[in-house]
């Protein structure tokens, strides 16, 4: 302690304090508990640090690392991390970060797809992806395996697993307006959707895979029937006119409808993957298969143009088949061209009231029966034009009582009915017959003739024009005879009175003669006298 | 000791064995093998140097050193937009001021959020080590140093009031949100962790060494 040059008695002393406790200060506290809470957060990170996965896609297109998400049911589980091309240059491999806890979501069925906005018809999807830009949907599989590297769906899949609901088969030889998307209609109540269409390997059908959401799911039982329920469907009938669509949205975007007959029992749901076919509208999806059908051959000799297979077969208006097969057939034998049509016949259809189903005589006798009298009765098949815009015709059966008779030939197979010409036919065929007919007139023959009778008919008239200048004189001269004052005239007046009072005494004569006949006997009585 | 004589020749307080009260301006003298005591007039705590500055300095340096690392790190803001929600860091910021016309105020961010934080804690770390040494050189420079390094202390947390202005005026809920992230709490830890740290240096023991020295050599 240094003296200094002030009194140390004019300097107060400063009261003493315990002494100081221990030489570690309590402030390392701090930086320990700074330590200690980095230390948490970035335990907390690594540990929090999810699963990365890789994907590969066709394209990158709307996908941008760093940005871009991956949602599962809307929450972001997910980010892009990098984005880069394979070893081929033909893909693209993308890196994810995935949020933490997800592991048990990277199983071996999972999928992975780009959301991009999707306008297709009903659904227009992944609209909020116009604004931020294309994401990562994904949908967790049921398996156990885990799995870090998934090839990505191109397109993205309609339906995903955490819907409720059974997905049918429908075939259809058509796809109409269906796409994935379109939704499917019970009672005009959106049910389900259509998730996926593929052509069948042999190219004749399609398959298209439909979902139904549970509830609605029950009520597709075997007996269901589904049809495309696109476009409208307009009616004429005798009470007016009918216009049947399903609802707005499948006018402008097609769509599928289902519906099962209430006259047939119910019958329990239908599993899973059952197959159905999808008609072409709700008429024919409820017209009654046909049982029995019944096929039949018609010969014609006429031209079949507008007849194709699936064309009405009528009885007077009333369709009882249709055409399932028209083709040409040539008989080289007595060089013939004839067109074997092959109909079928739904029995039932005809409602024939079999009277006294005698016991013992089975179905095919009956039909033979049927067929015969029909046929003997004058029932024929005629082709008639259906529709005069497109030409269509379709076989109408009728009964022409003037037909020739005919019989029908049970020992073939497919049995023949006998035709008739078409209306249109026997129109032309007098038409043919007229023509033919002046086809046979010697029209050349008649103009040579004609030609050289002109010939001299010219000369003719030369000779008649000289005739006719005499002719013509001579009647001056008769004209100078009959002219008033001319002598002949004079003469002629005279004569006439000399013959004019010549038949008054002729009178008076016939009169006198009347009074005294006998005066032509006796003479005058004055004279007499 | 002549009054032409440099500043250095002249005692110092402690020297002399003497602490004057920071509160009332009293000098008073320890009690006899004392250090430290209280003010005889209004019981304030005495030393001659701050308690434990070298020690205290150090474990707020240390603290604000530890919370750089996740103040950098961790997102200081989470925006939520239309678009999705983004959280940036405050480097990421910085990225994203950059363009053409805006590079002044991604330089303000790149200097005020992360280089001047960093200046601090190495320019403190830097006063500690050469007070420990008992460095005589630049000793005016030091304390300089140090003028700055208490005078922007305060400064650094614009950046906090920055961001919490933000996040309470953009609040357009369907729109665009703004929300604070943890990285922010890390960042405000740095910047009072450093002020402490500066507070609790004491500049006096730059000269303390320079004073022994004379004191060897007088």
């Amino acid at each position: 302690m240094a003296e200094g040059e002030r009194p140390p008695q004019r300097i107060a002393e400063s009261r003493g304090l315990p002494r100081s406790r221990t030489r570690l200060s309590l402030v390392w506290f701090i930086p320990i508990v700074a330590a200690l809470v980095g230390v948490w957060v970035a335990v907390t990170r690594i540990m929090g640090e999810g699963p990365v996965v890789t994907l590969v896609f066709q394209s990158a297109e709307g996908l941008e690392a760093g940005k871009t998400k991956v949602h599962y049911n809307g929450v972001d589980i997910g980010t892009v991390t990098a984005i880069r091309l394979s070893q081929d240059h033909k893909r693209v491999i993308i890196t994810i970060q995935m949020a933490p806890k997800t592991d048990e979501f990277l199983v071996q069925d999972t999928r992975f797809w780009v959301v991009r906005p999707r306008i297709s018809g009903a659904n227009v999807t992944g609209l909020g992806t116009l604004i931020s830009g294309a994401y990562i949907g994904m949908e967790i599989g049921s398996s156990k395996v885990r799995r870090r590297d998934f090839v990505g769906l191109e397109t993205q899949p309609v339906i995903t697993g955490e819907m409720a609901g059974r997905f049918f088969v429908l075939k259809t030889p058509d796809l109409g307006s269906l796409d994935t998307g379109t939704p499917v209609f019970f009672r005009r109540l959106q049910v389900g959707e259509v998730s996926s269409y593929a052509l069948d390997p042999d190219g004749k059908l399609l398959t298209v895979m439909v979902f139904v959401r549970t509830p609605y799911d029950q009520y597709v039982n075997p007996n269901t029937r589904f049809w495309h329920a696109s476009g409208i469907d307009v009616s004429v009938s005798a009470s007016g006119l009918k216009v049947q669509t399903q609802s707005v949205l499948s006018i402008l975007i097609g769509g599928i409808a289902f519906e099962t007959d209430p006259t047939l029992p119910v019958r329990p749901p239908a599993e899973a993957d059952s197959v159905f076919r999808l008609y072409g509208d709700r008429a024919a999806a409820f017209q009654p298969a046909p049982e029995n059908p019944q096929t039949y051959q018609l010969i014609f000799n006429e031209s079949v143009r507008g007849l194709a297979a699936g064309a009405p077969v009528e009885f007077r208006g009333i369709p009882i088949g249709e055409v399932t097969d028209v083709r040409a057939q040539i008989d080289l034998k007595n060089f013939q061209f004839s067109v074997p049509v092959t109909i079928q016949l739904d029995p039932r259809r005809l409602g024939v009231k079999v009277l006294g189903t005698a016991a013992g005589v089975g179905f095919e006798t009956l039909r033979h029966r049927l067929i015969d009298s029909l046929v003997g009765h004058g029932v024929r098949a005629q082709l008639r034009t259906g529709n005069l815009l497109t030409g269509a015709v379709y076989v109408a059966l009728d009964i022409f009582p003037g037909a020739a008779p005919a019989t029908v030939d049970w020992s073939q197979q497919p049995v023949r009915l006998p035709t008739i010409p078409g209306q249109l036919e026997q129109t032309e065929a007098s038409i043919n017959d007229i023509i033919q007919k002046l086809n046979k007139m010697p029209l050349q023959q008649i103009g040579e003739n004609l030609q050289k009778a002109l010939g001299d008919l010219d000369l003719t008239l030369v000779s008649a024009r000289g005739t006719l200048v005499s002719a013509q004189g001579t009647l001056g001269n008769a004209s100078n005879l009959t002219a008033p004052n001319s002598v002949q005239v004079q003469q002629l007046d005279a004569t006439l009175q000399e013959v004019s009072r010549a038949a008054r005494s002729v009178r008076l004569l016939t009169d006198y003669l009347e009074r005294h006949p006998e005066a032509l006997i006796r003479g005058k009585k004055g004279e007499a006298k | 000791m002549s009054s032409s004589a440099p500043a250095e020749s002249y005692p110092t307080a402690m020297q002399e064995g003497l602490h004057g009260c920071a509160v009332c301006g009293l000098i008073s003298r320890p009690a006899p093998g004392a250090e430290e005591g209280r003010c005889p007039r209004c019981n304030e705590e005495l030393a001659f140097r701050k308690r434990a500055s070298v020690q205290r300095t150090w474990a707020y340096l240390l603290a604000a050193a530890i919370c750089y690392v996740p103040a950098n790190l961790l997102p200081v803001l989470t925006t939520t937009t239309a678009t999705g929600t983004e959280s940036d860091t405050i480097l990421q910021g910085v990225v994203l001021l950059w363009s053409p016309t805006g590079w002044p105020l991604s330089l303000i961010v790149l200097v005020a959020s992360i280089m001047i934080p960093s200046a601090k804690i190495l320019a403190l770390a830097y006063l500690l080590v050469t007070a420990q040494r008992g460095s005589v050189k630049n000793n005016t420079q030091r304390v300089r140093l140090y003028r700055v390094v208490e005078f922007i202390g305060r400064w650094s947390m614009v950046d906090v009031f920055v961001d919490t202005f933000t996040a309470a005026l953009i609040q357009l809920q369907p729109l665009m949100s703004v929300a604070p992230a943890p990285g922010l709490l890390f960042f405000a830890a740095v910047v009072v962790l450093t002020m402490l740290a500066a507070e609790s240096f004491d500049p006096r023991l730059i000269w303390d060494a320079a004073n022994s020295k004379e004191e060897v050599h007088g």
